[in-house]
């Protein structure tokens, strides 16, 4: 796996815990300390996903800073398989 | 208000293609306890909702839903490109190919069209907490039974995380369910609809 793919694959670990995390505390919404996870990992996946738009293509509309290319569009898509 | 990432919930990177195993597979797209079904269910069942919690519940399982129908969708996909004419024959895909040649288009496996009577809406929390619930045990088995005919573990990942995903949001939407009886009021004993009938029997006041 190369740096690009594991940090790609890093952000979907990180991406996933948030998601589970956020349906326990849709229904646990007095957990204190699920929250405390939240918001850890929120920070790193905000973190890991500005450092993968810099040096690879933005993941979303929100990180696509663009001046000479418009990198959002020349993304690869995930269905293509790129995503390991 | 929706935003887009261009990364899968879980990665899907299948090397071999498999027409036929494509076939059962994209009833998890367009079939009666498929992905689209699921995603159109909960984000649609919303907007009555007397609860916010449940609400914002079925926003964010719907959201999640809508990811796995994009999962979904690459699996049949990537079974699907770079097939020969000869395989499309074989596989017995031919009837698929000539309407759709590899396109993704909402379908059972048995080739019915996906169609909105598959889900429901009711307008009534606990009846449609209760179908929710269903739901993903019936989408659970249909991942069971796929995986019986699986041996590509490129293809057995994908569809594992899928499965266990179904069980997570049956355990979420139960304790939603039991938030909705802890708040109706202990007059409404027999759970009639707050959502519409009476006002006060909901808990909220």
């Amino acid at each position: 796996m190369g740096n690009k793919e594991q940090l790609l694959h890093d952000i979907g670990i990180v991406n996933f815990v948030l998601t589970e995390l956020s349906l326990y505390l849709d229904t646990h919404p007095d957990d204190c300390s699920a929250m405390e996870y939240f918001n850890h990992y929120n920070r790193m996946r905000n973190q890991m996903e500005k450092e993968f738009s810099q040096k690879y293509y933005p993941l979303t509309l929100r990180l696509a800073d663009c001046s000479k290319e418009w990198r959002w569009g020349a993304a690869p898509l995930p269905w293509e398989g790129e995503c390991v | 208000m929706w935003s887009y990432e261009k990364r899968l919930e879980f990665p899907v990177n299948i090397k071999e293609p498999n027409a036929k195993l494509a076939q059962a597979i994209i009833s998890q797209y367009g079939g009666p306890d498929g992905e689209m079904g699921a995603s159109m269910r909960y984000l649609s069942q919303r907007y009555s909702m007397p609860y916010r919690e449940v609400a914002g519940l079925l926003t964010d399982i719907g959201t999640e839903e809508l990811a796995h129908l994009e999962m979904v969708a690459t699996i049949v996909h990537q079974l699907t490109r770079n097939l020969s004419m000869e395989e499309i024959e074989k596989s017995g895909f031919a009837n698929y190919y000539v309407d759709h040649t590899i396109g993704i288009w909402p379908q059972a496996a048995g080739g019915i069209p996906f169609n909105a009577c598959e889900f429901q809406v009711k307008g009534d929390i606990i009846t449609d907490l209760m179908e929710d619930m269903a739901a993903e045990q019936k989408a659970r088995s249909t991942y069971d039974n796929i995986l019986r005919l699986v041996d590509d573990p490129d293809v057995c990942g994908p569809i594992r995380f899928l499965r266990m995903r179904e069980i997570v949001h049956f355990q979420r939407f139960g304790e939603a369910l039991r938030i909705v009886q802890d708040k109706l009021n202990a007059k409404n004993f027999y759970a009639f609809n707050p959502e519409f009938d009476c006002e006060e029997c909901s808990g909220k006041n």
